[in-house]
């Protein structure tokens, strides 16, 4: 007797206990849809956040302006001393390793198009900001470091803007009002989709850090030399924890931050952050992949259960195989075969609903989706192996059935 | 190995002419002793028997007399506690579990009084069943059930399943699977046991014929009609053989 043999019998004995088999598998049929939707939304999640990674720019550093603490209470980020050009200059000329540094002041206002207007996120930046955060420009040019600091009336567009306001028209040389100021258009931004807080980064018009001060954020009173946040990108080579120690050391001297006190700013690691975000993301695939377990080892004990009632109802068949010639291994083979394919349908069932449940999950979240055929073949792997480990116990005890007691069964 | 000596220890005052000589089932002062608690069940006691090949022979006695016990071992499901039991010239104490299994799927065809057919099983599946289980596996096993279907006089019925088939025909089918892997014994428990006088007798004939086309046949019961189509009659009582008996008027002749 060969495995076929033995799968046919089980077919037919699944068959015969349609809604039985089924509602065994139940178990067995979660457990292989977590593993597919743990898979998938871990899979989905990563290259979604690598994409968030790669759309802040690789081998950066921000500062942000830091925060005052009065009386132990906290003002919040930007009530203290504002970074400046200074700043960033002191940043450009001290700090080994930099590739571009740039200014960011944001905030929102309306632009204005012939008679079409919207309301936007408008940031002032230098020069270099599209290099310091891969952000190209993919039409047009970018500012020059003499239009950041005159003020010049220059504008980027992001491509939201130009979908909702230029209404087909050529942005390139177009007049925008923004802020009630005409600005002229001299490039178009490259598409960077959705944010990690999905907001849309394509609703965007950059103008100079020079003509934004002041219209964008009011005028510090501290400094008028404002530049929001410094966007700083190093070369691949250097040490971005190194650097991130020279730069508060620096920044603490020019600050005159004494010993003992906490820094005016704060330099992160964006790329960092956003890994520390994933975090939880993994804690959710660890809860999934716990779940799958517990799903297979219930589903396994349910397969177990019913195979063991399958071996009593069929007490007499194991005799009259045995009486005609079926050795302990080929009864033992028919079961194990009949546990696996039990588990192996529950498993089939369980891929539709979890590739079903990704779909949907992955549409809603708006990640591509990622279902590797590895994650079913292994979510299969996972069931047939639940079939072999929990199948064998009853599948044993029909093999060591004494046939003549089996025969005598009623 | 002498199988001539032996046969002519066993006695041949029993050997019929025509038969061949050589023993099918040799037992030996075989005893089957059951432990149950405290009490132990002496099922066979010390007993002597031989079958040869191509006998006809009927195994009767009430319940409880050891005949079962007999059927068990002849069958090779079981083994003796005492005694040495041949069957085919092999003892079956020094056989492996899967030596007997191959041992039960080459010599001996089964019967049972409940036709044991598996259910949601078309006749043709069946009677192909001792074939699956066959080393090696024969290529024709399909040709070989329906030729044994024919046989038994199912030739339209091969796509039946047992539920659409009368309890005759369900034991038809289990003859045809008794005797798919042309065995060298057919043993039959009560065959007639769950069928009314008149297929009785259909079933019994049909014993008869294919025991006139060479094969053993040798049928468990306690039924004096059904031992009447027997050329021979063993009684057992209280695990012994009390009776041993050539039957020269069997009714089995009637139907040759």
């Amino acid at each position: 007797m060969n495995v076929f043999d033995s799968l046919g019998i089980a077919l037919t004995a699944l068959r015969a206990n349609m809604l039985r088999s089924i509602l065994t598998t139940l178990g067995i049929i979660i457990g292989v849809a977590s593993v597919i939707v743990m898979v998938a939304v871990g899979t989905g999640a990563r290259s979604e956040v690598d994409r968030q990674i790669a759309s802040l720019g690789s081998n950066m550093l921000v500062v942000f302006p830091g925060s005052t603490r009065v009386g132990g209470r906290a003002g919040g980020a930007g009530t203290r001393l504002p970074l400046s050009e200074r700043d960033m200059q002191a940043l450009r000329e001290k700090i080994p390793g930099v590739v571009a540094i740039s200014g960011l002041l944001q905030g929102n206002g309306a632009i204005v198009y012939g008679n079409a207007n919207w309301t936007t996120s408008l940031m002032g930046i230098h020069d270099q900001f599209n290099e310091v955060r891969d952000w190209a420009v993919i039409e047009g040019r970018g500012f020059t470091p003499n239009e950041t600091r005159t003020a010049a009336r220059v504008a980027l567009v992001g491509k939201t803007v130009i979908d909702k306001v230029f209404n087909g028209a050529d942005p390139i040389g177009a007049t925008i009002r923004v802020l009630n100021v005409p600005f002229q258009v001299v490039g178009v931004l490259d598409s960077k989709g959705q944010n990690s807080f999905g907001r849309d980064q394509d609703d965007v018009v950059m103008i100079p850090m020079s003509a934004a001060r002041g219209r964008i954020v009011g005028r510090s009173k501290l400094v008028n030399d404002n530049v929001g946040n410094i966007h700083v990108k190093f070369d691949a080579a250097t040490d971005l924890a190194e650097a991130q120690a020279q730069m508060e050391t620096l920044l603490r001297q020019r600050r005159s931050i004494k010993a003992g006190t906490e820094d005016d700013f704060n330099v992160r690691n964006l790329s960092e952050f956003m890994r520390a975000r994933t975090s939880a993301l993994t804690t959710m695939g660890w809860l999934l992949a716990a779940t799958s377990a517990i799903s297979l080892i219930v589903g396994g004990i349910g397969i177990m259960n019913i195979m063991l009632v399958s071996v009593t109802e069929r007490t007499r068949e194991i005799g009259l195989r045995m009486a005609v010639g079926g050795r302990r291994r080929d009864i033992l083979m028919q079961f194990l075969v009949e546990a696996v394919a039990l588990c192996l349908l529950g498993g089939l069932i369980g891929v539709t609903i979890g590739v079903a449940t990704a779909a949907v999950v992955a549409l809603s979240a708006q990640w591509p989706i990622l279902i590797a055929p590895n994650a079913i073949l292994m979510a299969l792997g996972a069931a047939a192996l639940t079939g072999v480990v929990f199948g064998f116990f009853p599948a044993r005890r029909a093999a060591h059935l004494n046939p003549i007691d089996a025969l005598r069964t009623e | 190995m002498d199988l001539s000596s032996r046969t002519d220890e066993m006695g041949a005052a029993r050997s019929a002419p025509g038969l061949d000589a050589r023993p099918l089932i040799e037992a030996r002062g075989i005893s089957k002793i059951y432990t149950v608690g405290e009490q132990t069940v002496r099922a066979l006691d010390e007993v002597t028997l031989s079958i040869r090949l191509g006998e006809f022979v009927a195994i009767m006695g009430p319940s409880g007399s050891g005949k079962s016990t007999m059927m068990n071992l002849i069958g090779a499901l079981d083994v003796p506690t005492r005694g040495a039991m041949e069957l085919d010239g092999r003892n079956i104490a020094m056989l492996s579990s899967d030596a007997l299994a191959d041992l039960r799927n080459r010599t001996i065809g089964f019967v049972f009084q409940q036709f044991n057919l598996l259910p949601r099983t078309n006749a043709l599946r069946q009677v192909m069943l001792p074939l699956l289980y066959a080393h090696p596996r024969p290529a024709d096993a399909d040709a070989l059930a329906r030729h044994r279907l024919e046989q038994v006089g199912l030739k339209d019925r091969m796509d039946h399943y047992p539920s659409q088939l009368s309890g005759g025909q369900q034991q038809r089918v289990a003859i045809a699977r008794a005797l798919v892997n042309n065995p060298k014994l057919l043993l039959a428990d009560e065959p007639t046991g769950a069928l009314d006088s008149k297929t009785s007798e259909e079933i019994m004939a049909l014993f008869c014929k294919l025991n006139s086309e060479g094969i053993t046949v040798v049928v468990v019961t306690h039924e004096p009609d059904v031992a009447e189509y027997a050329k021979r009659r063993v009684l057992f009582r209280d695990g012994r053989i009390v009776e041993d008996i050539a039957q020269p008027g069997f009714l089995g002749r009637a139907a040759e």
